[in-house]
This record gives structure tokens, C-alpha cells and sequence, in this order.
């Protein structure tokens, strides 16, 4: 049996009165894009970083790549990837830099980290500040970042975010030319639309549980909805999110 | 190169490249050196002034060789004897832009007036007339002086303003470097969620705690070796004794000292801007509670007591001791256990108030 590429079981987590996970369970195939949707608060960065290995479940496990991602296991962090946020840079330091600090601390040669900065484009903004790049360019470093060391399964949070129309269809390109190499890709979005292009399955989520999941034309057919966007409000309702 | 190597190259860069941070920490400290050395260097009473109206003859009549070992404590400004003259020089004295002035009534009798505003001075000033009118009365006599005063300056013990101010403003720029380098570090690492980047990454909490380290050290060895170089300069004249090098595992134990200040300082705030009150807000009394700007030797009991418990001070003093006084492990050793404990007891507090989230 191929190992899944992730396998989270019954994932928990509590935050004093709030329970930001409550009982989270999916799998997701070696290769395959998945998308992680939900409105503001349902649990989707808090079920990510639990994925991740970054908190401690409360109850449950999840396994990456057969192993599980908590305890902190070093050897498994060298085949996973993470971008965070377009802003986790290190100050000051120019695109370059960044990339190469990121190489160093998987123990990547330079001139691969300068390989990756000509893949997602940026050769020509080598020597330019983090603060002085544009959304975009910040995007596209942050996951270049999060790449630059060929990992097998890469996390994306919100990489679309506040980027204007071409931007972001650059990097959907830039996206699909990492899942074709054969990684395993899961990113969270706000966007029904990139969801739908990109993501082999979503899974919605909301008030900490996984509402649905499947590939997103199923569960447009399945609800008899136009898009993935009336699935989304009818699984999550209108009401305006903190 | 291994990450210890490029997070240290990372954060060097990112301190260097913050003008205003290199300004506060390397420049603004040094500037005090600079300016308070030079305003202190000569601290004591220095030359008086006085207005002489008109002749006077005891004054006019000193020997040129006397007359020039005079100056090195008087100076004589001549100006005419008439009453308008008269009236101006006191005008002088009562300002204070004089220290006195002096005339001659008819019949011998010197008048010495002078302003009261600076005791010290006045004393100064009228001792040294005395002594003058003395002397020319005894020569008047034209008997050789029964008693003679003999003076020569022994090269003293007392502390030069150079021998505090040296080892105390260094120790606040350390201070200042350390607190603001691991506050602000702590602090901008978890707003950017470098911090949990790192985490994601394969390396150890070794390797990222070691190179903040030596990052800081580093740059408190280049402020000990600029503030040396500069007070050793012959203006300042601060001359080193034997075991002067003791002043660097000193500078290693304040700047771990500093640093776990730093730590608890960025547990607890927020953003960048209440680290870097509340930093200022601990620093700044430290360093003058710390003897860093002037000795403590006048301060009241009580101060006294609250700087025992400062690392700045002890640090501040073990430094005056090795640099300038000749005194070697002695002093040292213990000031190094203090602050080595007083760094491990606030990293273990910080570790327990540790967050990962701003939130």
C-alpha cells in the first residue's frame, strides 16, 4: 500500500473556552493538491499547524509521510516544506540572502537556493530588500523559500492573499508546476475559484470540524450548486465571520 | 555553511544594516565617552579670574618667574584706574563673569572684592591674594622669612573621571546592546513568525540561541575595543594596568547578564514598541543606579542598596577594578558568578513566560 503523504486522525485542540479543533480526520494522498477552506475562525490554521507539528494535539495524531509530526522529528522536517506568511523574512536582508539563510538551514548549497530564486522569477530582484519587494514577489520568495530544500509535501497558508489578478494567476502556474513535479501540495485559501482550479479535493471546514470533503466538481454536483462558492455559503451559511 | 554560521550572517547583517540601531548602540555611548571625558578631564578647580584696576603694587611688583607660575591658577586681567574702570570691574564681579576684582586704595591698602556666589572660588581667590600680600609684606621687612612652605603634587590614587566613566559608560552600552539585541530580536522573530519557521526547519534550538549569542558578544568585544581605544587616547589618558584584559570574560558574563533581561523583556511585549519601552524603562535606571554615568560613592544608603542588586553595577565596578586599579581574579571572579547567575535565574523565568504567538 503507498503510504498516504498525510493522515490525520481525530485531531483536537482547545484554547481556554475555545475548542479551535474538534475532532479533525483526513487523508491526503502522495501527489495529490488539497485544499484546506473554511470561513475566518473555523480552525483551518489552527488544524494546519497541528499538521504541521508546530503545536501538540490535544487529542488525536497526524503522521507525515508515515511518521508523526509530534514530537518535533528533524528528519521529517527535512521533507516537508512551509511557507507561513509572505512576512516570516528575516530583516533587512535582500532576496538573496533570505533564500540562502533558508538553503543553509537545510544544509542546501547556494547555488541551488539561486536556482530557485530564477524558478519562481525573481533573478532580477536578487539584491532587493525583503520590505521593498511587492505582495507578489513576497509571495513567490516565501514559497521559494519553503522549496528550496525539494521537499516531498509543502504547506501553503493563504498564498494568494492581497495579490492583484495577474499575480496570482503567475503563481497558480507556479503552484501546478510543483504539484506536476510530483509533490504533494495542501494550502488553505479563501478564494472558491482557486480552490477550484487547483485542488484535486477540498475538505470545509468549520467551528473545528471538516464539514465536507471530496473533489470540488462532486461536491458542486453532490449539493446541486453553480460553484464551489454556493457550496462553500451553503455548508457555512451567510453570516458575517470575526 | 552550517546554520549556526548563516543565522549569525543573517542577524549581523539585519544589525548592521539598522542605522539607528548601530547609532544607539555603538555611537550614542561613545559620544558620552567623548564629550563627558572631555568636560571631566579637567574637573577641580581650574584657573580664577580677577580684574586688577589700575596699579597695584604688590601684584605689578611679582617676579616674572612667580608671575608665571601664578598663572597656572590666576589670571590677571589689567584695565585702567579710573572710577569708571572701578565701576565696571565690579559690575563684572557682581555678574559673575569675573571672579573679583582688585584695586589699590591711597595708602597701601589692597581691596579685594569678590562675588560670594561660589564659595569654593572665593576662598581660592582670596587665599591666593593673601599669600601674594603676605609674601611682599615678609620681603618688605628685608629679613629672610623664618618659615618657608615647600609644595610638590604627588602623582595621586583618587579615581580620574576617565578610570569611572570608561568602564561605566561601556558597561551601559553592553547593557544597552544586550537588553535591546535579544528584546527586539525575540520580539520582531515572533511578529514575522520567523521563529516558527524555524521551527519547521531542521536544526537545533542550539544552533539559533548560539548564533544570537555571539552575534551580541561580538559586537560587545567591538564596543570594548573602540571605548578602549578611545579612552587610552593621551587627551583622556586612561592608562591601563596589568590585568585590564579580565574586563573581557567580564564583558561575556553582562552580555549574557543583558541578554536574559533582554529574553524576559521580549517574552513579555508585544510588539517592537512596548519591547523597546520597556527596555529603556530598565536600562536607563540601571545605568544610573549602576554608577555608570558618576560614582555612587555620595549616594544615599538606600541607592545603594537597590544597586547591589544591579548586574550594571557590578559589572561597572569589577571593570574599574581590573582596568585601572591593578587588581586581578580577585575582583573578577566573583562579579563573573553574579552575573552568570543572574542570567541563568531570568532565562529560566523567560523560558517559563515564552511564547510562540504575539497573540
Amino acid at each position: 500500500m503507498v503510504e498516504h503523504a498525510i493522515s490525520a486522525k481525530g485531531l483536537r485542540k482547545r484554547y481556554g473556552e475555545t475548542q479551535a479543533v474538534d475532532g479533525v480526520t483526513f487523508d491526503v494522498a502522495q501527489g495529490e493538491f488539497y485544499g484546506i477552506l473554511g470561513p475566518n475562525g473555523a480552525g483551518k490554521t489552527t488544524t494546519l499547524e497541528l499538521v504541521e507539528g508546530l503545536r501538540e494535539p490535544d487529542e488525536g495524531t497526524a503522521r507525515l509521510l508515515g511518521s508523526p509530526s509530534w514530537p518535533r522529528d528533524r528528519t521529517l522536517l527535512r521533507r516537508i516544506g512551509v511557507q507561513l506568511q509572505a512576512s516570516a523574512f528575516f530583516e533587512k536582508l535582500t532576496a538573496r540572502e533570505q533564500i540562502r539563510t533558508f538553503a543553509s538551514l537545510y544544509g542546501v548549497p547556494a547555488d541551488r537556493a539561486d536556482a530557485m530564486l530564477d524558478t519562481v522569477g525573481l533573478v532580477d530582484k536578487a539584491g532587493t530588500r525583503e520590505d521593498k519587494l511587492s505582495g507578489g514577489q513576497a509571495q513567490r520568495l516565501s514559497i521559494a523559500c519553503a522549496l528550496v530544500h525539494d521537499p516531498e509535501l509543502v504547506f501553503l497558508d493563504e498564498p494568494t492573499t492581497g495579490l492583484d489578478p495577474q499575480a496570482r494567476r503567475n503563481l497558480w502556474d507556479l503552484l501546478r508546476q510543483i504539484n506536476a513535479e510530483g509533490r504533494t501540495v495542501v494550502l488553505t485559501t479563501h478564494y472558491m475559484d482557486e480552490a477550484e482550479t487547483l485542488c484535486d479535493r477540498v475538505a470545509i471546514m468549520d467551528h473545528g470540524r471538516v464539514l465536507r470533503a471530496g473533489p470540488p466538481r462532486e461536491l458542486v454536483e453532490e449539493l446541486g450548486c453553480d460553484s464551489l462558492e454556493d457550496v462553500f455559503l451553503q455548508l457555512t451559511g451567510r453570516e458575517y465571520r470575526e | 555553511m552550517t546554520p549556526f554560521l548563516s543565522l549569525s550572517a543573517a542577524m549581523t547583517k539585519g544589525l548592521l544594516r539598522d542605522r539607528a540601531a548601530v547609532f544607539f548602540m555603538l555611537v550614542f555611548p561613545l559620544m558620552f565617552l567623548v564629550l563627558l571625558g572631555a568636560l571631566l578631564k579637567d574637573s577641580g578647580l581650574s584657573q580664577s579670574e580677577i580684574v586688577q584696576v589700575g596699579d597695584v603694587k604688590v601684584l605689578d611688583d611679582i617676579p616674572a618667574k612667580e608671575r608665571a607660575e601664578l598663572r597656572d591658577v590666576l589670571r590677571i586681567e589689567k584695565t585702567d584706574g579710573s572710577a569708571a574702570a572701578r565701576k565696571e570691574a565690579l559690575e563684572k564681579v557682581r555678574k559673575g563673569d569675573t571672579d573679583a576684582a582688585v584695586y589699590q586704595r591711597p595708602g597701601g591698602r589692597v581691596e579685594l572684592r569678590y562675588s560670594a556666589a561660589d564659595q569654593v572660588r572665593a576662598g581660592n581667590v582670596q587665599g591666593v591674594l593673601d599669600s601674594i600680600v603676605q609674601q611682599a609684606n615678609q620681603k618688605a621687612t628685608g629679613r629672610p622669612p623664618a618659615f618657608q612652605l615647600r609644595t610638590s603634587t604627588l602623582q595621586d590614587q583618587s579615581t580620574k573621571p576617565i578610570q569611572f566613566l570608561t568602564p561605566g559608560l561601556l558597561g551601559w552600552a553592553v547593557a544597552m546592546s544586550g537588553v535591546f539585541g535579544s528584546a527586539f530580536n525575540l520580539v520582531n522573530w515572533r511578529k514575522k513568525r520567523i521563529l516558527r519557521r524555524l521551527w519547521l526547519a531542521p536544526i537545533g534550538a542550539g544552533s539559533v540561541v548560539g548564533a544570537r549569542v555571539g552575534v551580541n558578544l561580538a559586537l560587545a568585544f567591538a564596543q570594548t575595543g573602540i571605548f578602549l581605544a578611545v579612552a587610552t587616547l593621551p587627551y583622556y589618558g586612561l592608562k591601563l594596568t596589568g590585568h585590564w584584559w579580565l574586563c573581557l570574560p567580564l564583558i561575556a558574563c553582562g552580555t549574557l547578564a543583558f541578554m536574559s533581561i533582554g529574553l524576559l523583556v521580549g517574552a513579555w511585549a508585544k510588539s517592537e514598541e512596548a519591547a523597546n519601552g520597556l527596555a529603556q524603562l530598565i536600562v536607563l535606571p540601571m545605568a544610573f543606579l549602576s554608577g555608570a554615568f558618576f560614582p555612587l560613592d555620595d549616594a544615599p544608603g538606600w541607592v545603594r542598596t537597590v544597586s547591589g542588586f544591579l548586574p550594571l553595577k557590578h559589572l561597572v565596578q569589577a571593570m574599574e577594578d581590573v582596568l585601572s586599579r591593578g587588581e586581578g581574579w580577585g575582583a573578577a571572579l566573583p562579579a563573573m558568578g553574579g552575573l552568570l547567575l543572574f542570567a541563568a535565574v531570568l532565562t529560566l523565568i523567560a523560558s517559563k513566560l515564552f511564547r510562540w504567538d504575539a497573540a
